[in-house]
């Protein structure tokens, strides 16, 4: 048995007049929670449009658990489960009739009704079974659409922006639920807008950027990509006149109110250090808070690279 | 062959039309029954090709019928949830093109052979109409009705949106059945729409039909049959081809 959930090869996607895939190649490993970042237009929705089997590749191949999904479709299809980021549904079915006719499109019958009434409960739509989707809110729509996707227990699920425009307490709903797949085998891909998203529950991050696989990292190495800490001090109101140290003003990135916050290099820049020269200039400190790089860090700066890239290429 | 993920398809379809039944049984046979009224009034004690005028119109509605809905059927679902974007769900299933389009195309006709056998036993409360020979009234409705099925799912594939198929439905379907014979033996038409009636496909499907049912037409019922079953055969491989490559529903 393969030890790859999917793997995309040289995959090119080209429409009249853009170029939206340019030879994507890379491997998501069974059993990982996998984060595809990237701005808007990068490729992430055609990537998983083209593995889910919505879109065709124009050259390259993608594989589900080893089954191409153009040669070998129903069983790459059977291997995936897909969650759409549009709310679509049928006006026409009740939630339970829906969930039960894409289980039986799956090949599925009876013997998988209790895990619909299971997936029902756990996304907390139990009393809405017998609804249209047409009555459901947007947040509950959402929670069908994943159940929908789950129905044939797929071993590899993609969830394409699940939590946007989501309220904070679905999306932790959200984020315990795709933790309990992963811990329960199933191998995870999260596309988001939401860096933190990413960061919280991800073990290795691609990031695409204008159709290309610009970063494809363990989530940790990656931060550790930016060796910086930072640190806000609140001082007193009043405080000293005196000037701060040239050692810690050099750090200093903002100052508001009675705040400064500094960036502080690892292992060139010691907190406690800048401490002790903020105090021996007389000031008073009130609160100190401590703050690791987030994704969101890493982002900006590797897409805007990119961009700042692509502009020299092409001028 | 995923015949589960076939026949849950067909049943999802059945069920579609069936949720609004008034819309998609219920009305084209009242329309149905209101032309025979008043075309039967109007032709009040005439014959046509011998059988009486009002009594020639009952399968020839009846076919109309089954071309409107088998078209409308398969047409407007497919239309739809491109629009609404639920053919999602069917494109990421393992369902083959054939598969597919079997279950669509079986939907339809459940629909075209129940307006038809309603329209059937409602008009027999006012004329009777004999059936000559069940067997290929039967297989004429198979292909005609498939025909018509294929033919919508192609438009439903094609369209854009809703104003595109009742272009298609209103310039086309409508005409080409009402000018192939529904109310008219070819034989009372001028000589050159006479010979002009013998290229429309639509013809052969009402006349092969009403051959079942009093045993007398204006074509040989197995020139019908050949020409129905070659309508169909050629627009299904049209269809099968459009779902395996995918044309217009995988980006």
């Amino acid at each position: 048995m393969t030890d790859t959930a999917i793997s995309f090869r040289d995959v090119h996607k080209r429409f009249a007049t853009t170029h939206a895939l340019k030879g994507v190649s890379f491997d998501i490993k069974r059993g990982e929670y996998f984060g595809l970042l990237g701005p808007n237009g990068a490729g992430k929705s055609t990537l998983i449009s083209i593995t889910a089997g919505l879109a065709q590749a124009s050259s390259g191949s993608v594989a589900v658990l080893g089954h191409d999904v153009v040669t070998d479709y129903r069983a790459a299809r059977r291997a995936l489960g897909v969650v759409p980021q549009e709310l679509v549904y049928d006006p026409f079915f009740s939630v339970r009739e829906m969930l039960r006719l894409q289980a039986g499109y799956q090949g599925c019958g009876k013997e998988v009704w209790p895990w619909i009434d299971e997936l029902l409960e756990r996304l907390e739509l139990e009393d809405k079974g017998a609804n249209s989707i047409r009555q459901l809110s947007g947040g509950m729509k959402r929670r069908v659409l994943i159940a929908q996707a789950l129905v044939h227990k797929p071993e590899v699920v993609i969830l394409d922006e699940p939590t946007a425009g989501v309220d904070v307490e679905l999306r932790r709903t959200l984020w315990d639920f795709t933790r309990e797949l992963h811990a329960a085998g199933h191998t995870i891909v999260l596309t988001t807008h939401y860096l933190e998203e990413a960061e919280e529950l991800c073990d290795r991050i691609g990031i695409l950027n204008h159709g290309e696989l610009q970063v494809l990292e363990d989530k940790n190495a990656l931060l550790g990509r930016h060796p910086y800490r930072f640190l806000s001090l609140e001082l007193a109101a009043e405080g000293t006149t005196e000037a701060l140290p040239a050692y810690v003003e050099r750090l200093v990135e903002d100052r508001h109110d009675n705040t400064i916050d500094l960036k502080l290099k690892q292992g060139e820049d010691f907190i406690g250090e800048v401490i002790e020269g903020v105090r021996g200039a007389g000031w008073r400190i009130v609160d100190v808070h401590t703050r690791e790089p987030s994704l969101e860090n890493i982002f900006v700066e590797l897409t805007m690279d990119e961009d700042s890239a692509t502009t020299g290429d092409t001028a | 062959m995923n015949w589960r993920g076939c026949y849950t398809l067909f049943i999802k379809e059945v069920r579609r039309f069936y949720s609004v039944i008034l819309q998609t049984v219920g009305a084209p046979v009242i329309t149905a029954l209101l032309y025979m009224l008043v075309f039967g009034q109007v032709l009040s004690g005439q014959t046509i090709e011998g059988v009486r005028a009002v009594e020639f119109l009952v399968p020839g509605l009846m076919m109309m019928s089954i071309i409107q809905n088998s078209f409308a059927n398969t047409s407007s679902s497919i239309t739809q949830s491109k629009i609404m974007g639920n053919l999602v769900f069917l494109l990421m299933s393992p369902l083959s093109a054939f598969e597919i389009y079997l279950a669509y195309i079986g939907a339809s006709l459940v629909r075209a052979v129940l307006v038809a056998i309603v329209l059937y036993i409602v008009t027999q409360f006012f004329v009777t109409v004999p059936i000559h020979h069940p067997l290929l009234m039967l297989v004429m409705l198979i292909f005609s009705g498939g025909t018509l099925a294929v033919m919508g799912m192609i438009a439903g594939i094609v369209a854009n949106k809703f104003d595109h198929l009742a272009a298609f439905q209103n310039f086309f379907i409508l005409p080409m059945s009402f000018l192939s014979g529904v109310f008219y033996s070819i034989h009372n038409l001028p000589a050159f729409w006479q010979k002009a009636s013998y290229f429309n496909p639509f013809f052969y499907m009402i006349d092969g039909f009403r051959h079942g049912f009093f045993g007398v037409g204006d074509a040989n019922p197995v020139v019908s049959l050949i020409v129905a079953a070659a309508f169909f055969v050629i627009v299904s491989a049209v269809a099968i081809a459009m779902l395996a490559r995918g044309y217009k529903i995988r980006g």
